[in-house]
């Protein structure tokens, strides 16, 4: 009893101070961890010369110190993988997977673009039309539209059956990789679609997928912390049955959950049709890994119920770091992938090992 | 108006051949507590899955507040305004106080958006807290997730949601199995705060001392029916007449068909 008093209803309030150490905080750390790593590198290794992977001295021209470009490069090549990351985050978070996003990419660019195509290219007609003339030159919303209601069935489809018949995720969203990637390939008998309207160019011209990236970035932070459908998602993943017991409509939900997924899988893949102006059946290979990876990295748990946007968007940028670090050191290829791969245990692994400590510190 | 917050009549169950429930008769008036005692298998948790919607009874009537009531499921049945704290416990670990008492009827705002409506964390938390404050549960901090607090905090959490939401009537199914001797003394004190605030209050339980510490009588089953209905606090009966009951030794009169 007279423990029970020592810790009164003073002590009910909400107090930051007894708040949690965030998960985020340790992928930050990680992330300025890791450019420094490189920038070491960079120092150390005789065939560098001293070179500096984010500070520019040789061409600071401009007076500015930063590698701006290859900053930007960084940026740009995580931002198209990280808005598939964005909905694979809500995926996982919900007790899920999608294996299926990668070729998603793929199937939905090719179907995006063929109703994207400009009559003429130099004056002479389309010589990668798809459709007859009436898909020549639509207004850049048709395709836009197409796309999403393409990924939001694709996602449905994954939803439905892992919601109806209880399948585990991994091997529905299994089949679906196979079939998109299938459809990618039968779209056009395996023929490239080209020669985008401008508009459409414009969606995925310069800076632009960084744009998309953080605004969609934006929105689902927002969905996800303060939002009925983040709170359930996060409720589904942490204790299904909880949550059915609770009232929540978990089947509805998690096609719900899916069909985001796939819509933002689709938007994915027309930045990135609109960036390479064309579109290829192989697009977006490994996309579905990736986007995994980034999601696992930013601290997002694969049991579900735990991680959240912000640690996804730093995963990426670790992500992509790391694979431009690679490339900055001049490690090959299959050597960066060995090495990908072994980040993604490690990320695995450290969650684990931080989740215990957790566990039993209290 | 009748004091009678529950009544069932020939509430019965079969699960194919098997009668887990035979004609019970069961009446709980406003602001009492009452035990339900019984050996494994005799009928107990199926009697209070059946009054919760969790399955559906082959027959007999359930009188809630005065109208017979069919529940579909456990969501109707806290609709109305039953509220039960089941065995396992349904807790999302992830989630922190607030989030696990008001999951599935969260307050929101903007409701316009649909499944994206906004949370309103502040009127939740503002509740939570009057809701604890009302039990008595004490909690160091509700913003904490549920997966680092202790077994008794964690029952507490799922004990306050009933004084939250106001509900009408509260079923415990053996709320203190898995909880050490302090903690049971915690669950134990908001049971008794319940009944100081005059909420009628069912307790599955097999802990003879407890009930007899916590209960106005006792219901006891017994291979499917109700063997026994004890008014342990105006009669004089003790422990072992309770044992007897459940184990078949004696009968009460007027129930001796369940012998």
């Amino acid at each position: 009893m007279a423990d029970q008093t020592s810790h009164g209803i003073g002590g009910l309030t909400y107090d930051k101070s007894k708040r949690a150490w965030p998960n985020e905080a340790n992928v930050f750390i990680a992330l300025v961890l890791i450019i420094l790593i490189f920038e070491a590198l960079g120092q150390i290794l005789p065939y560098m010369n001293g070179q500096s992977m984010l500070f520019d001295f040789n061409t600071n021209r401009d007076g500015t110190i930063l590698n701006i470009a290859r900053i930007k490069i960084v940026i740009l090549q995580v931002s198209i993988i990280g808005i598939i990351a964005l909905g694979v985050t809500q995926v996982i978070i919900s007790g899920g997977i999608d294996l299926s996003s990668g070729p998603l990419v793929g199937a939905a660019a090719m179907i995006v673009m063929s109703f994207a195509q400009t009559e003429l290219v130099n004056g002479n007609p389309n010589p990668k039309a798809v459709f007859g003339p009436w898909s020549f030159d639509l207004p850049v919303i048709i395709p836009i539209l197409v796309g999403l209601a393409f990924g939001a069935l694709i996602g449905a489809i994954n939803g439905t059956f892992i919601a109806l018949t209880r399948i585990p995720p991994f091997i529905a969203t299994l089949g679906m990789f196979l079939i998109c990637r299938g459809i990618a390939q039968w779209w056009t008998k395996g023929q490239p679609v080209s020669f985008p309207t401008e508009q459409y160019a414009a969606l995925g011209a310069g800076m632009m997928p960084v744009v998309w990236f953080v605004l969609l970035a934006a929105v689902f932070f927002v969905i996800m912390k303060f939002t009925v459908y983040g709170k359930h998602t996060y409720a589904i993943g942490s204790n299904e049955d909880a949550a059915r017991m609770s009232g929540i409509n978990v089947k509805r939900h998690k096609i719900l959950v899916y069909m985001i997924a796939g819509m933002l899988a689709a938007f994915a893949a027309i930045v990135l049709s609109s960036k390479n102006l064309t579109a290829q059946a192989g697009m977006g290979q490994f996309y579905e890994l990736y986007a995994i990876a980034m999601a696992v990295i930013g601290g997002v748990s694969l049991t579900g119920g735990r991680g959240s946007i912000v640690g996804t968007v730093l995963g990426a940028m670790v992500f992509g770091v790391i694979q431009s670090g690679f490339t900055f050191i001049k490690l090959d290829a299959f050597y960066q992938l060995m090495a990908m791969g072994a980040i993604i245990i490690s990320a695995v692994v450290l969650d684990q090992w931080r989740q215990q400590r957790a566990a039993m510190r209290s | 108006m009748s004091d009678i917050i529950l009544e069932t009549r020939n509430l019965t169950k079969h699960y194919g051949g098997v009668h887990a429930l035979q004609d019970a008769n069961f009446v709980l008036r406003k602001g009492e507590h009452v035990a339900i005692m019984g050996d494994n298998g005799a009928g107990k948790s199926t009697f209070v899955r059946q009054i919760t919607g969790v399955e559906q009874r082959t027959r007999g009537d359930i009188i809630f507040d005065g109208k017979p009531v069919n529940f579909s499921g456990p969501i109707d049945a806290r609709e109305a305004g039953i509220e039960t704290v089941f065995q396992t416990l349904a807790l999302a670990d992830d989630l922190d106080v607030p989030d696990n008492l008001f999951l599935g009827r969260e307050i929101t705002k903007w409701n316009f958006l649909g499944p994206f409506r906004l949370l309103d964390y502040r009127s939740m938390r503002e509740a939570t807290l009057a809701g604890l404050e009302k039990t008595a549960v004490k909690i160091p901090n509700i913003r904490n997730s549920i997966r680092n607090m202790s077994g008794g905090q964690r029952q507490c959490v799922a004990i306050a949601r009933t004084a939250t939401f106001h509900s009408k009537l509260t079923i415990m199914d053996e709320p203190t199995a898995a909880l050490g001797v302090q903690e049971t003394a915690q669950v134990e004190n908001i049971i008794r705060t319940l009944k100081e605030a005059g909420e009628p209050l069912i307790l599955v339980s097999h802990n003879m001392r407890q009930v007899f510490d916590l209960v106005d009588r006792v219901v006891v089953f017994r291979r499917g029916r109700i063997c026994a209905n004890l008014d342990i606090k105006n009669e004089d009966i003790s422990g072992e007449d309770v044992v007897a009951y459940i184990t078949g030794a004696k009968t009460q009169a007027g129930y001796e068909d369940a012998a």
